[in-house]
């Protein structure tokens, strides 16, 4: 076949993979069509890789390229793998992150390269432009994209890790900081897309010092976006670095001419887009008002009910187990805490108890109750929740007033009612579940502290609300007893 | 790179962004994660431009770039499928009656 056939060959299977990708992001749209949607995506890059092999090897690749095209795909390949494969759920955000910061950098190395491999080519023809404006610009977002990307998501996910503090870190003379990068990493663009247009001339080293600098800029810029960002408001952060990455791997398109990328990273960077959107309404805040950062420093806010005279009802754990057990309907109000616990199977194995006589229970889920968006329906799906017992926030809420029992684990800011009718707390105007207007309510709380953003939380003191301290785990497992011999 | 170039790209990204919200906007929130960790492996596939590079590198330069760029893509890509894979086999439907009328 002639290597303009294979050229065509390649460009089709890039159609079928780029196909592939959209019809199996089609399919995530049930749980019950998504694995094999995931596998038809799945089958789309390998065609594409394939295609692209298949291209190298009708090229002039030598036997250093091919090792490092080996090298490089086995030990990342492996490395990928290996993680995959061990990762436990609670920790699948960090991971996620982890495969963003890596996407992200390879995007950024793309342009990099680009940059370097046509400057290459500029001296060689005696000094004409090599460069031009367009793809001196898309080289340049995609540097700076992937950049911010690459350490900003680093940093997410060292922060999800526990490697840094969780908590809003800020840096004395951080802003003045950021915006320095901002400026600087733009004014470099501006001056090398005007020497790629050809408008100005410069050295070249002097342009790779100009690139260096404004590689710096993006990548303090993302640690210094993410730092000061708490764990909490970490859906919201890795959405947003999802859909930087997307739209820098489109940039990456553009600067090597390959369509495929482009069509790939657009659809990446729209369901950024729309999660993050997703996330920040669930809070009820701003992106920018999130990546401004310190939510949970915010002090001189907070009603003080309780020091009011509000008073809490505990509730044994026999009680609480003769409230389950004689209830129509059960409400499980799962939170991170219930995550952070491991108590994901104790809860499941309370809810089949009651389903074997014959309550009805299901899960009202927050769209943050996690540390990326639909952590917790992973998290109990991975108990063996049947998942149409999931139940989405719009879904759940009219159906509390009908609930019997609505059970809280671990769950605190989301089940707030102060966010619908105290106009001076901070979480006011957040979306919440309506826990509230069950029948009667139990939450399993270690102790009377405080939630995330450190307000009280007026349900506690709801006559209907009886408290029952205790470890979610332990508490559990004596919930689960005490039903059974109900 | 020349106008037509340009134009055509543009056209392709535009419309592919579109149809982006459209498809991922139907995804239900239960399926969220996978759906992130999913479009996370789908922009792996800047495998293929790692590819192309190093299949182009002829100096020391540019040879370690692209050999970090196949790493970390490569990383992206069979590291995002396979985690995906294995949340979504979680996602399990029971059949019991239970199940079906708390769905309705």
């Amino acid at each position: 076949m002639s290597a303009a056939n294979i050229g065509y060959l390649v460009q089709l299977s890039f159609i079928v993979g780029a196909a592939l990708f959209v019809v199996g992001l089609h399919l995530m749209n049930s749980p019950a069509t998504a694995r094999t949607g995931n596998r038809l995506s799945a089958t789309g890059m390998i065609i594409a890789v394939a295609a692209e092999l298949v291209y190298v090897a009708e090229g002039h690749a030598g036997l250093g390229n091919w090792a490092i095209i080996i090298i490089g795909l086995a030990a990342g390949g492996g490395l990928g793998l290996r993680m995959a494969r061990t990762v436990a759920m609670t920790s699948m955000p960090q991971l996620v992150s982890l495969f963003n910061a890596v996407g992200g950098g390879a995007a950024a190395l793309l342009a990099i390269s680009d940059f370097v491999a046509l400057d290459g080519h500029r001296i060689l023809a005696g000094g004409a432009p090599g460069l031009d404006g367009w793809r001196t610009l898309f080289i340049l977002a995609d540097v700076l994209i992937g950049s911010v990307t690459f350490t900003g998501s680093l940093i997410a996910s060292a922060k999800l890790m526990g490697l840094i503090k969780g908590q809003p870190i800020l840096i004395p003379g951080g802003r003045i900081v950021t915006w320095f990068t901002v400026v600087c990493g733009l004014s470099v663009s501006i001056v090398l897309i005007l020497a790629g247009m050809g408008i100005v001339t410069y050295d070249t080293s002097l342009l790779y010092v100009l690139l260096v600098t404004g590689l710096a800029c993006a990548l303090i810029f993302g640690l210094m976006m993410v730092l000061p960002i708490g764990g909490a408001d970490m859906p919201v952060v890795i959405s947003l670095l999802n859909a930087f990455t997307g739209t820098a791997v489109s940039m990456a398109g553009f600067v090597v001419g390959n369509v495929m990328l482009i069509v790939a990273g657009a659809l990446v960077g729209a369901s950024g887009a729309i999660l993050t959107r997703l996330m920040a309404g669930a809070m009820n805040r701003s992106i920018a008002n999130i990546i401004v950062g310190g939510f949970g420093a915010e002090e001189g806010t907070q009603s003080s009910f309780v020091a009011e005279g509000g008073s809490v009802r505990e509730v044994s754990v026999d009680d609480a187990a003769i409230q389950l057990a004689y209830a129509s309907k059960v409400v499980i109000v799962p939170g991170y805490g219930l995550a952070v616990a491991q108590a994901q199977h104790g809860v499941r194995e309370l809810a089949d108890l009651l389903e074997a006589r014959g309550i009805e229970v299901s899960y009202a889920i927050h769209p943050v109750a996690g540390r990326m968006p639909g952590h917790m329906n992973v998290l109990l799906a991975e108990a063996n929740v049947p998942y149409p017992q999931l139940r989405e926030m719009d879904d759940i809420n009219p159906e509390f007033e009908r609930t019997d029992v609505a059970l809280v684990v671990g769950a605190n800011d989301v089940t707030n009612p102060a966010a619908r009718s105290d106009r001076s707390s901070p979480i006011y105007g957040m979306p919440i579940l309506d826990v509230d207007k069950a029948r009667s309510i139990i939450v399993i709380k270690r102790s009377m502290g405080r939630g995330y953003a450190g307000i009280d939380n007026p349900l506690y003191v709801n006559p209907k609300t009886g408290m029952y301290f205790a470890d979610a785990k332990q508490g559990l497992a004596k919930l689960i007893a005490a039903v059974k011999v109900q | 790179m020349n106008v037509g170039n340009l134009l055509d790209y543009l056209t392709v990204f535009v419309l592919a962004i579109l149809l982006g919200f459209e498809v991922i906007s139907k995804v239900p929130a239960t399926l969220h994660t996978p759906l992130m960790s999913g479009t996370n492996s789908i922009h792996g596939i800047v495998l293929v431009g790692a590819i192309g590079l190093a299949a182009t590198a002829d100096n020391p330069l540019t040879g370690i770039l692209a050999l970090v760029a196949m790493a970390f893509a490569g990383a992206n890509v069979v590291g995002g499928y396979w985690v995906t894979d294995r949340m979504l086999q979680m996602f399990k439907r029971r059949p019991v009656p239970t199940t079906d009328q708390a769905a309705k």
